[in-house]
């Protein structure tokens, strides 16, 4: 947590446009598959199938342009904590529901 | 103020106008001392708006049946009063007015990270205010569903519950900005030098505080915006009637609810950790345990919400899983006191009344503490719940303990801030008598709650009488050491700038700026060489 | 205080490191505000498959997966943007920009006449259609009209704030070493797609 001080000293890194645009196409290929693999069967498994691909689209976002990769690394742990925290949410109150 | 001046060149914050003229001095300043003081003087207004419905549920209750207001009456007292005292009082008091005021100076900045939103809060929470107060006009009368607008009963009354719940909403919003703020200016602002583990244990209280109002409260804003959604569209989500489930709307409004005690408190103890030091003149017991103490509050405090739904329909798993973690948050509550301790043994303690008051503390939220047990413990919930043993408890730890340290931190940085001391001996009178009728007043509830006397009804049982009557006496008692303490400070003296510099000996940065402050607190930013609380060095020299 | 001195403190240190991590944490509690909504929508679809399935039938995925290209592609061109301005292309920078709000225009044009649809059949709280089917599916209406509605919201604010970033762009206040405010909004707008990468699986491909 100490170097969060000093990084506005950091050189901005330039995404360059190539790999903007590569990024998009991963985007695209991969809203092709959310509905492509929402037709098959996966019984009780679809909503978790459904959930890990948009998690990894959601990943791919923040990594590349939300530029959580060149940033400094605090705001990645901080994301993190968000997360865990949320989760905790769901999983606690789930508790209540699975067992009623 | 002649004498200040000569004796000090620098002009204070008060004395410097930024070119505004009159309110607009106080309304558009975005300094934040000046933020804080609006913030001081308005929530104490609301503070006394709560006491005085307070003063009466009490005396509705000295007799059994009704006296002086009517069941509906009451109901939307007690609904008031919890709404005033939680979302205007108790959840922005200690962040708000001394996190303002003292935040940037103890961590060595000239202000905080957005003066701008810093004062942009403030109005969200004038606003907020205005619509938790406006219910007593408009609409059918203020809400009566109590603070926790539970559903599907906050659906349906004819009340004006919906306003109530834009103003919750709204509060939420200016209490995530503080929180924001706060925490970008702890993570960039903080003096050359001073590294995490040399930030005073204020600003670790307000850290851990700041984490919980950014993730908690926009859980229960989005549940309040469902609530008003079903009032005016009638979309069932909470609605059993119509395929919603009550005891979600408890989940969520409790995901916020639990974690905002912590906000509650946490600055409290932060409070008390720096009072405790400078009035033993000892070193902190245990610095690194009670700052990581304060994030472990924070964070366990994520997963005990559901010690509040005991008896609601909750399935039993859930149950002992929420009261084992209910038992977890003990102990970093007990760290803190253990550490407080450790650091008046062997102290030459000075009972100066913030220390007074950090005692005090530290007493009332022991009892307070270990009630919690009590009820956070499934098998005597079942028993104790929605009884009068329940508001004992919160009382003893909202008022006994946030209260008093409210009240320590403001004897601790009156002459900080606005160059003044207040007659100690009154204030040490006011102190016993304020802590005499606290007790007076709420122990009796901790026992005609055990008796069974339930919680929120104007009228009770000829059994509980007695308690009761002690219990209004001891109301009076309360409010009569407040008035001591209010009269006090309104006429406290002027005193030197020298006198009024470090009247305590304390040796955070604070104590190292000229008082009043000026406009930017320091000439030049101080650079942090060791811990905050370096007593002991001191008497080795 | 002199006036010179209290000019100098009121040219504020900029400090870009400190705005970013203002915003990410504003940012966090977007994703709480959307999470609570996302906690309730689990809930009530675990207590009502069936229900929520059917649901799901009445809304159509072209148009879903349409908007989710729409939003994808505005999110690609708000980045390429900050790429842009970098490398000092302003007038790139710009137009991406704008195209990214046309995008937005596109993306709530679509929304209307989705919403217009089921209004018209009377599938609304209070339309005959709505009344008419079982708790579990109604649920998932109000639940459907309430997220994207908000994030229909979220997706009009994200538009205006990258209008005022063309307009700073255009005063010279947002420039290749400055440009904290312009970077500021495409997390928001990045917060928008993301946003919606959650809901379109959950709200049109229950399958």
């Amino acid at each position: 947590m100490e170097n969060d001080k000093n990084n506005h000293e950091e050189e901005h890194h330039i995404v360059s446009y190539a790999a903007n645009l590569k990024i998009w196409v991963v985007l695209l290929v991969l809203t092709w598959l959310t509905i492509t693999v929402a037709y098959l069967d996966f019984g009780n498994l679809a909503v978790a199938v459904a959930l890990l691909i948009a998690t990894f689209k959601a990943g791919v976002v923040l990594t590349y342009y939300m530029h959580l990769k060149f940033d400094s690394k605090l705001l990645t742990i901080l994301l993190l904590i968000t997360v865990a925290v949320f989760s905790t949410f769901i999983i606690l109150t789930f508790f209540d529901y699975a067992f009623r | 103020m002649d004498d200040n001046v000569t004796s000090n060149p620098q002009k204070n914050f008060f004395e410097e106008t930024e070119g505004r003229k009159g309110i607009f001095k106080w309304i558009l300043s975005t300094d934040h001392k000046r933020i804080g003081l609006l913030y001081f003087y308005s929530i104490i207004s609301f503070f006394m708006v709560g006491v005085a419905l307070g003063l009466l549920m009490r005396l509705e209750l000295l007799e059994p049946g009704g006296q002086y207001i009517d069941a509906n009456t009451y109901n939307s007292a007690f609904t008031l009063h919890g709404v005033i005292m939680i979302f205007l009082f108790i959840i922005p008091g200690i962040p708000a007015v001394f996190g303002n005021l003292i935040l940037p100076i103890i961590i060595g900045a000239k202000d905080v990270a957005f003066p701008k939103v810093n004062l942009l809060s403030w109005y969200l929470y004038i606003i907020g205010a205005f619509f938790a107060l406006s219910t007593l006009v408009f609409g059918d009368g203020p809400a009566d569903t109590g603070w926790t607008f539970y559903a599907p009963y906050s659906v349906n009354t004819s009340t004006n519950v919906s306003m109530s719940v834009l103003a919750a909403f709204i509060l939420g919003f200016s209490s995530i900005l503080t929180g924001l703020n706060f925490l970008v200016t702890m993570h960039r602002m903080r003096a050359p030098g001073m590294t995490w583990m040399r930030m005073p244990l204020f600003a670790w209280g307000l850290y851990a505080t700041a984490w919980i109002q950014l993730l908690a409260t926009p859980i229960v804003g989005i549940t309040l915006l469902m609530i008003v959604a079903e009032r005016f569209l009638g979309v069932g989500l909470f609605d059993p009637s119509l395929g919603g489930d009550p005891i979600l709307y408890q989940h969520m409004f409790w995901i916020y609810s639990h974690p905002a005690v912590y906000v509650m408190i946490l600055p409290a103890m932060g409070v008390i950790s720096e009072i405790i030091p400078t009035f033993s003149q000892r070193k902190i017991f245990g610095y690194k345990a009670i700052a990581y103490s304060s994030l472990f509050i924070a964070f366990v405090g994520y997963t005990v919400w559901g010690h509040h739904m005991f008896t609601s329909g909750m399935s039993g798993p859930a149950r002992i899983i929420f009261s084992i973690l209910t038992f977890i948050v003990a102990i970093p509550s007990a760290i803190k006191v253990f550490n407080w301790l450790a650091t008046m043994y062997g102290g030459s303690i000075d009972l100066k009344p913030p220390m007074l008051f950090a005692l005090g503390f530290i007493f009332l939220f022991l009892i307070g503490g270990l009630t919690g047990l009590v009820v956070g413990a499934l098998a005597t919930d079942v028993h104790l719940h929605d009884t009068y043993f329940v508001v004992g408890h919160f009382h003893y730890v909202m008022f006994g303990g946030t209260g008093f340290a409210f009240l320590a931190a403001l004897y601790y940085w009156y002459p900080k801030i606005y160059g003044k001391m207040y007659n100690v001996k009154q204030a040490t009178i006011a102190f016993w008598v304020m802590f005499v009728g606290f007790n007076i007043l709420y122990f009796p509830m901790l026992v005609v709650g055990i008796m069974g006397m339930p919680r929120r009804y104007y009228d009770y049982l000829p059994q509980f009488h007695v308690p009761n009557i002690i219990s209004t006496v001891g109301s009076w008692i309360l409010v009569t050491g407040l008035i001591m303490v209010i009269i006090n400070f309104i006429k406290a003296k002027k005193i030197s700038a020298k006198e009024a510099k470090n009247p305590w000996g304390g040796l955070t940065l604070e104590w190292t700026v000229q008082s009043p402050p000026t406009l930017f607190n320091f000439d030049e930013i101080p650079t942090v060489t060791s811990g905050p609380y370096e007593y002991q060095d001191k008497e080795e020299r | 205080m002199s006036e010179e001195a209290l000019q100098h403190a009121h040219d504020e240190h900029r400090d870009d490191a400190a705005s970013k991590l203002g915003m990410w944490l504003f940012l966090f509690t977007e994703l709480l505000l959307f999470g609570g909504l996302f906690l309730v929508y689990s809930i009530y679809r675990n207590l009502n498959m069936e229900d929520f399935h059917a649901g799901s039938a009445h809304l159509d995925i072209f148009i879903g997966a349409i908007n989710t290209v729409v939003l994808i592609t505005s999110s690609a061109t708000v980045a390429i943007s900050i790429t842009a301005i970098q490398k000092k292309h302003y007038r790139l920078a710009k137009n991406l920009l704008w195209f990214t709000i046309i995008a937005a225009g596109i993306f709530m044009v679509n929304k209307y006449f989705e919403w217009g649809h089921k209004f018209e059949i009377g599938l609304y709280p209070g339309g005959e259609m709505f009344e008419a089917m079982p708790g579990g599916e109604r649920l998932f209406f109000v639940l459907y009209y309430f997220m994207t509605g908000l994030h229909g919201l979220h997706v009009i604010i994200g538009a205006i704030i990258l209008g005022f970033v063309i307009k700073e762009i255009n005063q010279g206040k947002q420039t290749h070493d400055n440009f904290a405010f312009h970077e500021n909004a495409g997390l928001y707008w990045h917060l928008v797609d993301l946003i919606w990468i959650f809901l379109f699986p959950l709200m049109y491909l229950i399958i």
